[in-house]
Parts: C-alpha cells; structure tokens; sequence
C-alpha cells in the first residue's frame, strides 16, 4: 500500500496506512497540527509592524510566513508558543498572551 | 547438477551467502558464529563476492548496519549467537517493524547466564515475539537450505519481514557432514534481485524510514506487521515448493516422521531430531507405533497444521530446548498445546525442557520419553506435565 501521507489521517483504517509507517515524500510535518501543545499564544499587531525580518529567523519552527517582502500573520498549526518572536521584536508588535482553554 | 562436498554447519552457510553475494554484511564475531562472518571476509578480500563487509564494533550496530543498508535499498545479512543477539535487541524490533527483510544466521547458543557457550534454544526462544522469521535447521544441509529460502520469504511483498536462520551451536555448525551444494548460478536464479519498491537511494521516490508512531497510527502499523506475519505462512510453503523442484529436497512448516499411525509423539526442534529419528526407528523395529514432529517453522507458528498433524495421536512429549521460566513449560509446548486446544479429541500432552547449555540428549532418553508417553496412554493418568530432562538427580544412580 502506498498511501500518500497527505491522505492518512486518524480516521484511515489499518489496511490503508503504509508498511513500518513509510512515508513517502519529503516536508510531511507540515500536514500535522503541532499547535495543539501550545500554553502561549502570540498575536500580530499588522499596524506597528515594520517587516524587519528580525523575528523570521528566530523562530525555530516554521510559523512566520513571508511573501514577497511581507511578513504575514502566524501560522497558528505549527507556532508551539515559545515566544522568542515576541522578545525580539523590536517594534512590539508582536504580543503573548495566555492560551484560552 | 548439485555438488557433493562436506562441510560444517558454519560453512555451509558462509557457502550459501557467497552464492547469494549480498550487497552488505554487518557483523560482530561471537562463539559459534565465529566462522560464519570469517569464511565470508575471506570470499571479500579474494574478490569472490562484491559484498561491503562492516566490521562494527558492537552487535547493536551490525544490526543497525544491516537495517540501514537495507533501507537504503541493499540486501543485508548478518550472522551471530547468543549474547551477540541479545545486544541486537532494539534493532531486531526496529528492523521487523520497518519491514525490512534482512537475513540473519543465528547459530543457537546458550544466552547468559551463567555463561555458556554450548547450545540450546535459549537466544532464538527468547526474541520470538520480535517479528522476525524463524527457521529452524536439523542438520547443515538443512541449514544451507534454508538460508537460501530466506531471501525469496522475507523479500516477498505481501511478506517483508526479517528472517533468522537458526542451527544449533556446535552441533550443527562445527560438525562437518555430507552436504549437496546448489550451483552458483542455480543460488542466484532462485534468490534473484532485491527489487524493493521504496528505498532510501532511489531519488525519484523520496521516503522516510521508521518514523516516531504516535498512539493514533501505532497499534495499526502493528497489525499490518501482523498480518504480514500471516501471509508469510503460504509464501513459505510456495518457495519451499520452487525449492524442491530446484533440489528434491521438500520442506514444509514441520516434517512428519512416522507418524501416519503413530500412538505416540515428541515434537522437537533442531539437531536434537536426528537423535530422535534413531530412538524412532529402533522403537518401530519392535512394533512400537511412534512417532516425531521436528518444526521447522516456529515464527510463523503453524498453529492448524500442527493440531491436525497431532489430531490422531495418544499421547505427545514436546520438548523445548530452553527453560522459559514460566513455572509451568517452555515456549514450544505453551504453543503447541494452545494448539490443540481447538481438537474436540486431543491428545495428553507433556513438556520435557531438557538441552540446557549443551547437556547432551541421547537415543536412549527419546526411549525413555516413549515408555513414559505409553505408560500414560496406558493410565489415562498424564502426571507431571512440566518435566526436565538430563539433570542429575538426589537419589537417582546412573
């Protein structure tokens, strides 16, 4: 069976998940919700925002989406809530607050 | 044309892996394996084979070799005993559960402790629910024999799983007898290319390897290897099949010896059968109906073919070369009484673990054995069920 991992969730049955769970193609994480671990959350306040790219690289996931230039709102998925992008922002337009339950 | 030669146990099947000419070995020396990764780094350094051969520091990592060798898309064989086995441990899992069918010699010896280097069953019993294969060898032609099935079993699709080749330590592997060797060309025909079809080196097909299983995928991942397991029953019967026609030679999950009227039973594995058959044969030749099981196949267990194999005997004896300390009988009769359970008439059923560390078993215990099988064939009183045999006893002379 070669299902693709893009089809395999937890709702596919046995028969149809790959033999040793093989995964056969690259960047798969990116299917897989890992926000649901995060305590912090942090918002983007657009307006204070200068698009420095300060923050894009301190993120240790993948969780600052940029697009031509432009620095976009957090992809929430995969953001865990660390808050580094918030400490080093220069321009405080980036805050951390409590996960609501 | 097969070739007349004589040869230990051991060099038979360091013969069969240069017949096979695998892409890697990774292997670690221990008694009495020893030989077996010693006459094959002997075939590489003259040029025989092109195999890589990894001298690794450990067993964990000869398995860590060959599991990563064979996720790269290569064929991977290994050969070892005993503690050597024991330190593979992760990765006899690790490999069974990627489904990675890499071939292992296992020559059965005595696991620690006290150290041992003789035989029994001990290493092999103990990684049972491993998901490997297990074939288990009588003499060195069956030893050979099944090393070179191994390959067409364990790579088959429906299949992937892992195979050891078992023969007993010292008795089988150190022992020279008079084998038939296949032709080179014949091995190659029959264990054909490795054609897996996702490995690590094949660049239009990117893939990942033993990924971490959380709860949601684990237990499916888990019964897809099981149902692997299931599947292997008839591709072991079909390549045993091929293989005959090649050879002549016919293998199947257990032979039956004498056993079409048999009254009485042993079901044993390994060397110990040949022993067995002479007791058979002599306890025949006075008109007693008697009979053997040897496995052959133990991983799969062939759970319905044996019930039906023992469904007309009286009384059975298995023995296990290994105390598998459950306080009442080792492995090979918990299943194989299991297996009977399903027979609306089953036959009385004791346990002999006997073998320990190279303590020998001769003709005359199999006799023994068959006069205490009559006897409760006689009382309709079965006894003690969990027995020894071999052991020197308080009170009893010799």
């Amino acid at each position: 069976m070669t299902t693709r991992a893009k089809d395999i969730n937890e709702t596919t049955p046995w028969q149809k998940l790959t033999p040793g769970g093989e995964i056969y193609e690259g960047g798969t994480s990116i299917l897989v919700d890992t926000g649901s671990w995060r305590t912090m959350r942090p918002i983007f306040h657009e307006e204070k925002c200068t698009h420095c790219m300060l923050c894009y690289p301190f993120c240790p996931d993948s969780s600052i989406p940029v697009v031509g230039g432009r620095r976009l709102d957090f992809d929430l998925m995969h953001c865990k809530g660390c808050g580094i992008c918030f400490k080093i922002c220069p321009v405080n337009a980036i805050t951390f607050v409590k996960e609501e339950a | 044309m097969s070739i007349k030669e004589r040869l230990s146990g051991n060099e038979a099947v360091a013969i069969a892996m240069k017949q096979i000419n695998p892409d890697v070995m990774g292997a670690f020396p221990i008694t009495p394996s020893t030989e077996i990764p010693q006459y094959f780094s002997g075939y590489v350094a003259n040029g025989e084979v092109d195999t890589e051969f990894v001298a690794v520091e450990s067993e964990h990592s000869a398995m860590s070799t060959c599991f990563a060798a064979q996720a790269a898309g290569a064929r991977a064989v290994t050969a070892t005993s005993s503690a050597g086995m024991a330190f593979m441990w992760e990765m006899l899992y690790v490999t069974a559960s990627a489904r990675l069918p890499v071939t292992m010699a296992l020559v059965n010896r005595a696991l620690t402790g006290p150290i041992n280097i003789n035989n029994d069953h001990s290493d092999s019993m103990g990684a049972r629910d491993s998901g490997w294969i297990q074939l288990y060898s009588e003499s060195n032609q069956e030893a050979y024999d099944n090393f070179i099935m191994a390959m067409p079993i364990g790579e088959n699709k429906s299949v992937r799983l892992p195979v050891m080749v078992c023969q007993d330590g010292f008795i089988t592997s150190h022992a020279v007898e008079n084998i038939e060797l296949l032709e080179d060309d014949d091995v190659k025909r029959f264990v054909g290319h490795y054609e897996p079809e996702h490995y690590l080196l094949k660049k239009e097909n990117p893939l990942a390897v033993g990924p971490y299983d959380i709860s949601a995928y684990y237990m499916d991942h888990k019964i897809l290897q099981a149902e692997a397991m299931k599947n292997a029953k008839s591709v072991i019967l079909s390549v045993a099949k091929d293989f005959e026609k090649l050879t002549g030679r016919s293998y199947g999950f257990f032979e039956e010896y004498m056993m079409e009227d048999a009254e009485t039973a042993i079901v044993v594995i390994g060397s110990s059968a040949g022993t067995a058959k002479e007791a058979i044969r002599e306890l025949r030749s006075s008109g007693n109906k008697v009979g053997l099981i040897k496995i052959r196949v133990f991983r799969p267990f062939p759970m319905e073919e044996l019930a039906e194999a023992l469904a007309h005997v009286k009384a059975i004896a298995v023995m296990d070369k290994c105390e598998g300390f459950s306080a009442c009988g080792g492995p090979l009769f918990a299943e194989t009484r299991s297996a009977l359970y399903d027979l609306d008439v089953r036959p009385k059923s004791i346990n002999y673990v006997y073998g320990l560390g190279g303590r020998d078993i001769r003709v005359e215990d199999f006799k023994f054995i068959f006069r205490e099988l009559e006897s409760i064939v006689k009382t309709g009183q079965t006894g003690k069920i969990y027995r020894h045999l071999g052991q020197r006893e308080e009170g009893v002379l010799k």
